[in-house]
């Protein structure tokens, strides 16, 4: 398969929206186009299993390499494995659900669905590159689109967090960028990762560049103590630009983390991994002992998030094969199960224009369809076994648990404690908004959600039970692409 | 002589320019609008020039050279005169001097093409004195405004000042090696105290021409009291072409030294960059801002100078091209509010998006181009530049330059923010463009996407720069 269609695709819609000529034709567009964008990627997903099936074991699948800058050798090079199929199936999918509950947006549509589909596109772009320069340059490209969604369609001090999460971000970019042109020089002027994954560099340059890449990346990925951008972004973004930012663009951050930094630089890698876990279980706690305090969905699910994607980044830290795959499916069930989150509570402040827990209650009775979203998503979060949450936590712990030293066992458990937190904030706030008597006359008349919104929410729900109930494929996707890179750090 | 018209193509077609205005002011005169559309033609014509017929030689001596990389270096100058010309239209039909207005412009250019070519030092004075002293008199061509005149003579006599110190540095090393060519010169040079004091005043007056920290002072307010299209001249192509030469007096004249001026241009690249960084963060006026900003892109450029090598070359040829049509779209954008609303600060420009989309847009690509963000040139531009400054595996030196990157995106979102974000109750009306205005805006935008994707432009750039 051509994996120039999965940018090509992207492109072609932005264009087409930007051609058209009223509301209606954008929001059309934007939706064919996005669902073009979702078959693309199971045709992929199943061409890409076809192949494994019928025994082609190459690392990367599907490659294309073109020359870009010559004389700095930069190509254009893209080929897939496991981890960036399932990275584009959550891509495809949040960005459909992304569409769908944008569907009443007034203002300034035609501008708004433009840079919500290039977002995507540099999601996409980003997950296929195998040449860290055009994987820097689609990290990058999701700036602009980034702050303008902020900052134009967002709510709250909008202007203040689309400045600081375009700031940290670049910060973020910096080090980044700095760290791959590191790597460029150490390992012979290339910036081709397969390349640069069998050139050895020495262990000094190791040490400097991986802590660059790393906390790069992770600025991306809200590593703890450089998460602040999470809250302030994620709650004044509008609900599609939540549900991109922390279902998107927060992977890449992960994905970076682990094939940019811990696959090229495994010395530095285990250098640091204690560092990163106890980071990690500082996020995990302290996001969810931070969302505790929050009285607004949207604060809620963003603390929330911090300590779900500090697990992803323990289990990245713990070095086994296990806890790797697991992080990875964290990455994926979170990216679903946060877009979904955001989307129920972009439905839920649609109707009753707060998102104060104390101010809601009983909307069960109103809104039985968003309210029973809201359920199943909250358990979700809190791990309850059947959904994806349960999958990839139990997966990492696992893989935790193979290190046999009382460092990483106390680290796993105090991860672990987490989870009876995390039960406690989802109950509370569930129970707080959807059960109870209604407080307020006026929830009398709302209307539960559209054909849009139930759309958006059922396929969304449709890939967490997937995985939830039947993880195995995504393990097998998962693993192989997870053993590669275990290889590497043994030493292989 | 058919060589002599071949090599010289691009300045026989500005001189003939040059001769054609002044007989059409001699003589009758003609409307300004015609005229206008006259030179517009006529300075294409130079542009498309540049790609035809090209060839390297040497003339008179060792005076004159040229090669298809200082052909394409005065090409990237020609392209951003005739945008100038587009994208000021507006003002320069009000003007009351028009044919003396181009006279001056394009003599600075002549000069410019001169001070590329030279290959050696006395004709590379000579060129830069041309290039200078027109400049200044359109600094002055608001003539009701006291401003301008203050900035033309600020500028005056701080260039008056940098050349008496360009002519004490090229009066020692001509002491010290008993020759003024480009190609003689390095044999002569072997690092002693006298070549150095003799290197420190040729690079400080460079340093004054290129408004590098700490010699950067008159800028902010030149820029600020010259009309819109000087100041994108003065910003624009005089820094590209003394950039171009810079580079060539670097690398050639002083390889020898390479290690001193190496360290030289670190400092002094670091100090451009977070001093014109801090500055910007504080203008209100659009021009100062821009001016600020210029003096950091400069610092930039300087990361990329340092790397010694034709990597350097192409790095910097190439990010002049992206920065012609950046700043020059920014320019343009201020220059069509200006001149219809007579607003120059950055607050005038909240709520802008709701009258004028289009001009919101052309600044937005200029201003992220700018900040160097994807899927702008600007971004190749100065990932190319810091790669070159990388070639010496400084890391705290590209660390500092990346960071700084952030810094700009700092201040540049400020004016993304007013444009888009803000709110104001009487935004500046929507303002209709003139077709010139149009074309060039669509000239700049389309540069700005496109010189970053097609990406055999700095594949060419570095083939010619081998």
């Amino acid at each position: 398969m051509n994996l120039l269609l999965l940018i090509g695709l992207p492109l072609l819609t932005a264009v087409a929206v930007l051609l058209s000529r009223n509301k209606q034709q954008v929001k059309w567009i934007a939706l064919f186009g996005s669902v073009a964008q979702l078959a693309l990627a199971f045709v992929l997903f199943f061409i890409y299993k076809h192949e494994r099936e019928t025994g082609n074991a190459a690392q990367m699948l599907f490659e294309q390499n073109y020359p870009l800058f010559k004389s700095l050798n930069i190509n254009f090079h893209l080929g897939v494995d496991g981890i960036s199929i399932a990275m584009i199936l959550l891509t495809a999918f949040v960005v459909v659900a992304g569409v769908l509950v944008s569907w009443n947006i007034e203002k300034m549509t035609k501008e708004f669905y433009f840079l919500l589909i290039l977002l995507g596109m540099g999601a996409y772009g980003f997950f296929i590159s195998l040449d860290l320069f055009i994987l820097f340059f689609f990290l990058e490209i999701s700036v602009i689109p980034k702050y303008l969604l902020i900052g134009i369609w967002g709510s709250g001090k909008k202007e203040y967090s689309a400045n600081k999460l375009a700031l940290m971000l670049m910060g973020g970019s910096a080090l980044i960028l700095v760290g791959i042109l590191g790597l460029y020089f150490a390992a012979g002027r290339s910036f081709d990762i397969m390349e640069l994954s069998k050139a050895t560099v020495s262990l000094p340059y190791q040490q400097v560049l991986f802590p660059l890449l790393f906390v790069g990346f992770g600025v991306f990925t809200a590593l703890f103590p450089l998460h602040t951008w999470v809250p302030d972004g994620h709650s004044s973004a509008p609900t599609a630009g939540s549900m991109f930012l922390a279902g998107i663009s927060m992977k890449l951050g992960g994905y970076g983390c682990l094939r940019v930094a811990t696959y090229l630089l495994p010395e530095g890698a285990k250098e640091y991994a204690n560092i990163i876990i106890i980071l990690s279980a500082i996020a995990i706690l302290y996001g969810a002992f931070a969302t505790m305090m929050q009285k607004d969905l949207k604060y809620i699910n963003a603390y929330s998030s911090v300590s779900h994607v500090g697990f992803s980044l323990l289990g990245i830290g713990m070095l086994t094969q296990t806890a790797i795959t697991g992080a990875l499916m964290q990455m994926v069930s979170h990216g679903l199960m946060t877009a979904l989150f955001f989307a129920v509570i972009g439905m839920i402040y649609d109707r009753t224009h707060t998102r104060m827990v104390d101010e809601m209650g009983g909307l069960m009775k109103k809104l039985p369809f968003i309210s029973t979203i809201f359920f199943i998503v909250g358990l979700c979060s809190l791990g309850l076994p059947g959904l994806s949450g349960f999958v990839a936590e139990m997966t990492i712990f696992m893989g935790s648990w193979e290190n046999a030293d009382a460092f990483h066992r106390i680290a796993t458990i105090a991860a672990a404690m987490s989870i009876v937190v995390t039960a406690v904030y989802i109950l509370r706030a569930i129970g707080n908004t959807v059960m109870g008597p209604i407080k307020n006359e006026s929830y009398l008349s709302l209307k539960d959600a559209a054909w849009n919104e139930r759309l958006a929410a059922i396929i969304l729900v449709v890939g967490i039970l997937a995985i939830g109930i039947a993880p195995g494929w995504l393990n097998d996707l998962l693993r192989p692409a997870a053993e590669e890179i275990m290889n590497r750090i043994a030493g292989k | 002589m058919n060589e002599f018209f071949i090599l010289m193509k691009q300045e026989l077609a500005v001189t003939a320019i040059i001769f054609l205005l002044l007989f059409i002011k001699i003589g009758k005169g003609i409307q300004h609008s015609s005229l206008l559309s006259l030179v517009q033609f006529l300075l294409l014509i130079n542009f498309g020039a540049g790609f035809f017929f090209n060839q390297s030689g040497w003339l008179f001596g060792d005076m004159y050279q040229t090669t298809p990389l200082i052909v394409f270096q005065k090409n990237i100058l020609s392209l951003g005169v005739y945008l100038i010309s587009l994208l000021c239209a507006d003002w320069l039909k009000k003007t009351e001097h028009l044919p003396e207005f181009f006279m001056l412009m394009l003599s600075a250019l002549l000069g410019m093409f001169l001070m590329i070519s030279s290959g050696n030092l006395l004709i590379f004075y000579l060129a830069l004195e041309l290039a200078t002293i027109p400049v200044a008199a359109m600094a002055n061509f608001d003539l009701h405004k006291k401003r301008s005149s203050e900035g033309a003579m600020k500028m005056i006599l701080s260039s008056a000042f940098s050349s008496g110190i360009l002519l004490f540095g090229i009066s020692l090393i001509y002491g010290i090696t008993g020759t003024l060519s480009f190609a003689l010169i390095p044999g002569q040079l072997d690092g002693s105290t006298l070549q150095l004091l003799a290197f420190v005043f040729l690079l400080s007056a460079f340093a004054f021409k290129l408004s590098i920290v700490p010699f950067h002072l008159w800028t902010a307010d030149v820029y600020e009291g010259s009309p819109i299209a000087v100041t994108s001249f003065l910003s624009v192509i005089s820094k590209g072409a003394i950039a171009f030469i810079f580079i060539t007096i670097l690398y050639k004249v002083f390889q020898p030294m390479g290690e001193v001026w190496y360290n030289m241009l670190v400092i002094l690249a670091v100090i451009t960059m977070v001093i014109g960084n801090l500055f910007a963060i504080r203008q209100q006026n659009i021009k100062r801002f821009l001016a600020f900003s210029s003096i950091a892109q400069v610092g930039f450029i300087l990361v990329g100078m340092s790397s010694g090598s034709e990597v350097g070359i192409t790095a910097v040829v190439y990010f002049v091209l992206i920065y012609v049509f950046s700043n020059l779209a920014a320019f343009g954008v201020a220059a069509v509010i200006t001149e219809q609303s007579g607003k120059e600060n950055i607050d005038d420009y909240k709520g802008l998006y709701k009258t004028n989309p289009f001009l919101c847009w052309i600044l937005a690509l200029a201003l992220f181009s700018l900040a160097g963000i994807p899927p702008t040139a600007g971004f190749f531009g100065k990932l190319f530049l810091i790669t070159a400054g990388a070639t010496k595996a400084s890391f705290i030196f590209i660390t500092i330059a990346a960071l700084n990157m952030i810094v700009s995106l700092y201040y540049y979102l400020r004016v993304i923010r007013a444009a888009f974000m803000d709110k104001n109750e009487n935004p500046i009306s929507a303002i209709k463009l003139s077709p010139s205005v149009k074309l060039g805006l669509i000239i700049c935008g389309a540069g700005i996407v496109l010189v970053g994707l097609l990406s055999w432009m700095y594949d060419y750039i570095h083939s010619l720069s081998l």
